[in-house]
């Protein structure tokens, strides 16, 4: 195995934050900063026993992040609360996904989890309704060329996302969990059957389906920066889930199998022990070794993500730690399109990167402007 | 106040070029690398009296300014800000470094600390006690906060007023006033002593030039200070020099607007505003030249603490 990096050892023991010095929390700092996880830091600091003269450098920071992440917070509460009115009109159940799901599950580790897009699934028979009925409640697609458009609607599982033109929050509305070009096809419909509903009237996958989903976003997904964080959700929800649901172990090898999803489940499940010593039954892990690639290919994938899953910072850095996130950036294509259709989107993504929009100025505004 | 040692220009131009210039302004810590000798020299005259740092274990905003790579320096040097090895920022020229650093540190603050509520404003202080002058643009605030800092008040700050979310206090965080075109003469001739880093010519606000802002026994203080009064200055050529009050309501919102995290702090933000305005006395501030204006300011009562 390669080394580990400080984040890590810190996600793996928390108890280690109460020894740590003030060049190790600089360090920390930066790479939770990179990883999007200084609000899970925040989380810790509250456990343990920190030295006032390193808590009063440190804390700032952490309670400057756990600041936003509550607006975020206080922002889907809201949007909870008007999206099933929404579809209350169509008469289609809202199944969240992701963050979202958390939140609205209140599990411990989302109370400090940053936040973006509200991701939800419906049925593909009710998009049509979904979409018409969103847009009379201020939804609106952002602003796409055609070539985005026809990418989203016929490639990937997704509509455009959707902005609220006066709350502008994102509504990314899913009607599978990969895209049809991919090359695994779990039903919706099992996991729509399996959906949990909760008191507020809001539906959220089985604890089972949640992991399996979180995998396989994570092992499909090109943009790595953020693998890290997506990592330690997997992470969170099996020791949450292994301590809250009944059966929880024998039925997630089972189940993936059913939902045609073993591989994905197989690396998280692979990852997370590898890189954040998830307490993971040896039963467990020996059922989902049937899912696993040959020696070969699972070599080249340790290489790959021990790699593009540290923090997106130089100091968890490897030497390969580029092209390692590259090498996965075109896999994630690859794994949604076919080779055909990838090879001009992947010129055209680059040719719209390089003379992309100008960056922000130095001379941030305030909010009122 | 115990005596510290301050950064010189030798110490300052060494650590840049190694690990980096831990360089405290108020309760931040940046840590500042740069290759290139302008922003030694604007350093080394601006922040030769700030104190060193306590440790070199820890910085807040880990920044530097270097030189582009050789492809991008094709038609022209060009440098770039990095925040702890990302760049947020297309690349300037070489003529700009100078103030794109500078802006550059505005920039941390303006993204981050939300443990403060954080307004876009001048903080100046006299008697222990402070005024907070929240700046629209075109209002002449830096102007005048280089006049004010000239004759004798301490600058706290000349672009971030930082609140405590939990009383009325405002955090210093001195740094240089940055002026651009004709104010920077108008210093010039209103005090023959003032100390101006390196101009910046052609950025996008014109020329830009940064006064040296230390010059109170007290500027280097790190303790939070009552705020008793907020004055909105506006300049208006012709007009008569004059102070008078505004209301708690409509000064809140002007202070709001001026806010880069007030709604972000959501309820919070709410009622930190709501103890700052209801602690001080809130005025509308219209002048036509400096002096008329620093002589008003002279007779201000800066209330009970």
């Amino acid at each position: 195995m390669t080394d580990t990096f400080l984040l890590a050892e810190v996600i793996q023991k928390p108890e280690r934050l109460a020894q740590l010095s003030l060049s190790d929390w600089n360090l920390l700092i930066r790479q939770a900063r990179y990883s999007g996880l200084l609000g899970k830091l925040y989380q810790l600091t509250r456990r343990f026993d920190i030295c006032s003269n390193i808590l009063d450098k440190v804390e700032p920071h952490l309670l400057s992040t756990q600041i936003i992440v509550n607006k975020q917070r206080d922002g889907l509460r809201c949007e909870l609360v008007k999206l099933p009115q929404a579809f209350a009109e169509v008469s289609v159940p809202i199944v969240l996904l992701k963050g979202a799901a958390y939140y609205a599950l209140e599990l411990p580790f989302s109370e400090s989890r940053m936040l973006s897009d509200i991701d939800l699934l419906v049925p593909k028979q009710a998009l049509d309704r979904v979409e018409k009925v969103l847009a009379k409640h201020g939804w609106q697609p952002q602003p796409k060329d055609d070539y985005d458009e026809h990418y989203y609607r016929e490639w990937m599982h997704e509509i455009p996302p959707l902005v609220h033109r006066k709350r502008r929050s994102v509504l990314d509305v899913h009607h599978t969990i990969l895209p049809p070009t991919a090359k695994y096809h779990p039903d919706p419909k099992k996991l729509m059957a399996a959906a949990r509903e909760l008191a507020s009237g809001v539906r959220v996958l089985c604890p089972a389906d949640m992991v399996i989903h979180s995998a396989t976003h994570l092992f499909h997904e090109g943009e790595l920066e953020h693998g890290l964080r997506d990592l330690v959700d997997i992470h969170e929800l099996l020791q949450y889930f292994a301590e809250n649901e009944p059966d929880f172990w024998e039925r997630l090898v089972p189940r993936a199998i059913e939902l045609d999803l073993l591989l994905p489940l197989y690396y998280g499940l692979h990852y997370a022990e590898a890189i954040l010593h998830t307490p993971i039954p040896e039963v467990t892990l020996q059922q989902v070794e049937a899912g696993a690639p040959n020696r070969f290919m699972r070599s080249i994938m340790d290489w790959l993500f021990l790699r593009a899953l540290r923090p997106a910072h130089p100091s968890g850095d490897l030497f390969g730690t580029g092209l390692a996130r590259w090498a996965l950036y075109v896999r994630s294509h690859y794994l949604r399109m076919p080779l055909r259709l990838l090879m001009p989107h992947l010129v055209r993504k680059a040719w719209k990167k390089r003379f992309k929009d100008e960056k922000e100025t130095p001379n941030a505004l305030p909010e009122g402007k | 106040m115990p005596a510290v040692t301050p950064l010189d220009a030798t110490y300052i131009k060494s650590s840049l070029a190694h690990d980096g210039l831990f360089l405290p302004v108020g309760p931040v810590v940046y840590q500042i690398r740069s290759n290139l000798s302008i922003v030694a020299e604007g350093l080394a005259k601006l922040y030769a009296d700030y104190p060193r740092p306590t440790t070199q274990e820890f910085s807040d905003h880990l920044i530097a300014i270097n030189r582009q790579g050789l492809l991008r320096n094709l038609f022209g040097s060009r440098v770039n800000f990095s925040y702890d090895h990302k760049h947020p920022f297309d690349g300037m020229t070489l003529g700009q470094a100078y103030a794109f650093l500078e802006w550059g540190m505005n920039w941390c603050i303006s993204v981050h600390h939300n443990e403060y509520l954080k307004i876009h404003a001048a903080v100046l202080a006299k008697d222990g006690k402070a005024l907070v002058m929240p700046g629209a643009p075109g209002a002449g605030k830096s102007t005048l906060s280089a006049a004010l800092m000239l004759r004798g008040w301490r600058l706290l700050s000349d672009e971030h007023a930082l609140i405590k979310l939990d009383e009325p206090k405002v955090v210093p965080l001195c740094r240089p006033v940055s002026l651009k075109n004709e104010s920077i003469e108008i210093i010039q001739s209103f005090d023959s002593n003032a100390v101006f880093g390196p101009a910046s010519l052609d950025t996008h606000k014109g020329r830009v030039a940064h006064l040296k802002a230390d010059l109170h026994p007290e500027s280097h203080d790190m303790n939070a200070m009552q705020v008793t009064r907020i004055i909105f200055p506006r300049f208006a050529s012709n007009a008569k020099t004059s102070l008078a009050p505004k209301t708690r309501a409509e000064s809140f919102m002007r202070a709001a607007e001026q806010s880069f995290n007030y709604s972000t702090l959501g309820k919070q933000g709410f009622v930190s505003m709501q103890g700052l305005i209801s602690a001080c006395e809130c005025s509308e501030f219209i002048y036509s030249d400096l002096d008329s204006a620093v002589a008003l300011f002279e007779q201000l009562d800066m209330g009970t603490a």
